[in-house]
């Protein structure tokens, strides 16, 4: 199994770090060429949304992505990952892969003294740290959308078909079980090709 | 400030990785820099070469124009402060930015003492020319460094002396055995526990990235390579010909900088890059303040 991470901008290697732990090999996508090896998941670090999102489009890497996507490509998606798999990003007319039915709200909890960390219930795996930075949550969902988990009562990590997307960063932690929970969801999908 | 919020500050410096922050003084600049793909932005007055060229004290920004610039972009705003001056440290506080520069750039305001940054809960990122300033500012509670480099010259000089001279020590504090690190914390003038996890980890506790005299996609792209984590420009885009295409152009070279080919297609029609300063014509060290 090989997995693809996003690494035009933000905390990436934390991913990579945490999923070679679990013994899967993992690839860098910083340009265009790097789409030609074949990889069976996809991860979308935090970092800033804006600069990954307009790097995506003018290192022509985005419509490749796109599509891989919407063919069912197993994706994790954290923090400003999250984001460019939303339709729609409040206050702001652009969208990215606008594959997960969901309005998200970025910079949701205010500027850095916002950043909080917590322990709260995620559904498939149990209690788990959430390291929340200037993150974003999510106003509303679509019917074909799973919440999987809510702080406060607003939604923070979905699951949609083969994505996952998350408000907060599981690569901050010393916990493996999200990371675990992907690579499973990746099994399954090669399992029933 | 509590560990869990020291931890978090930390973090914020993680998402930054792999980024520029840019030098803006306006809320024009700053919408410029954040469509150019900046991470974050550092909001001041003036840019260091201006800063540099007018002499006299400079000081922390006027908050209204701090303002103006978070209100502008939806990125981190970053500001200075002057060594030292923990009012300006607690003012930007208020203001609630992002990440503030305890900054060489400005005129200090303690010749001694820096600001303690533990009592804050806002982050602090802070210069430094070796392992030991480094690690002195991370105990007083910066939550990421950058090097000195030598602001507003356009020349990287500096920033690569600095750099290297970081990695350099970094090794030799791998190298040693256990029993040694105690001579070298004193050595160092820093706590003990600091060149442990600098031994065990051969790197530092924070975030590092690369800042002072950085003009040119080639020159973010040689700091990428010799182990900075992401790049401040700070006088190279707005002292530049064509700043938006200059910024975008950085942007990119920090995210492939290993791929030659790509630099030097970023690297065409630039238009002119910052006048620069050589080291031997610079009247003031500003990385020789705060040690």
């Amino acid at each position: 199994m090989k997995v693809a991470v996003l690494a035009l901008q933000g905390a990436f290697i934390e991913h990579i770090h945490k999923l070679e732990s679990l013994g899967v090999e993992c690839l860098e996508l910083r340009k265009k060429e790097d789409l030609d090896q074949q990889f069976n998941g996809l991860v979308l670090p935090g970092g800033e949304s804006t600069v990954q999102g307009k790097l995506l489009k003018e290192l022509d890497m985005f419509d490749i992505l796109k599509e891989k996507i919407e063919h069912g490509l197993p994706v994790l998606a954290t923090c400003a990952g999250l984001i460019l798999l939303a339709k729609e990003i409040e206050n702001q007319a652009e969208n990215y892969f606008n594959s997960i039915d969901m309005v998200v709200k970025r910079n949701a909890y205010g500027r850095q003294l916002g950043s909080f960390r917590t322990i709260e219930e995620m559904k498939h795996i149990g209690q788990v740290p959430m390291t929340f930075i200037r993150a974003p949550y999510i106003d509303q969902v679509g019917d074909d959308v799973e919440v999987l988990a809510t702080v406060d009562q607003k939604i923070i990590a979905v699951k949609s078909k083969n994505q996952l997307a998350l408000a907060f960063h599981p690569e901050l932690d010393d916990d493996l079980r999200i990371h675990q929970y992907f690579i499973d969801m990746i099994e399954k999908r090669n399992v029933h090709k | 400030m509590t560990n869990k919020r020291y931890d978090l500050n930390k973090q914020l410096a993680q998402m930054l990785k792999g980024g520029v922050i840019m030098d803006v003084t306006t809320p024009e600049q700053a919408r410029i820099a954040e469509e150019a793909g900046a991470c974050a932005v550092m909001a001041l007055e003036r840019i260091p070469a201006d800063i540099r060229a007018a002499g006299g004290v400079a000081r922390m920004s006027d908050p209204k124009m701090i303002q103006g610039i978070q209100e502008a972009v939806s990125i981190p705003v970053m500001a200075k402060c002057r060594i030292g001056h923990f009012v300006e440290a607690q003012i930007l506080q208020a203001l609630e930015i992002d990440y503030i520069d305890e900054s060489e750039v400005l005129s200090p305001a303690d010749n001694v003492y820096h600001v303690n940054k533990n009592e804050f809960d806002v982050p602090f990122v802070c210069g430094a020319k070796d392992l030991g300033e480094a690690l002195r500012r991370i105990n007083e509670g910066a939550s990421m460094i950058r090097t000195k480099g030598e602001p507003g010259t356009g020349d990287i000089v500096q920033a690569v002396r600095h750099m290297r001279m970081m990695n350099k020590q970094i090794a030799e504090i791998s190298a040693l055995r256990k029993d040694e690190l105690y001579e070298a914390a004193k050595k160092l003038q820093v706590p003990y526990e600091l060149v442990e996890y600098v031994h065990d980890h051969k790197k530092l506790p924070v975030v590092n990235f690369a800042a002072g005299g950085v003009a040119t996609p080639a020159d973010a792209a040689l700091m990428m390579q010799l182990g900075a984590e992401g790049v401040f420009v700070g006088s190279g885009i707005f002292k530049s010909g064509n700043p938006k295409k200059r910024a975008e152009a950085i942007v990119k070279a920090v995210t492939n900088y290993q791929d030659a080919k790509m630099i030097a297609e970023l690297s065409k029609d630039l238009g002119e890059a910052m006048v620069g300063i050589n080291e031997q014509e610079i009247e003031i060290l500003m990385a020789e303040r705060g040690k």
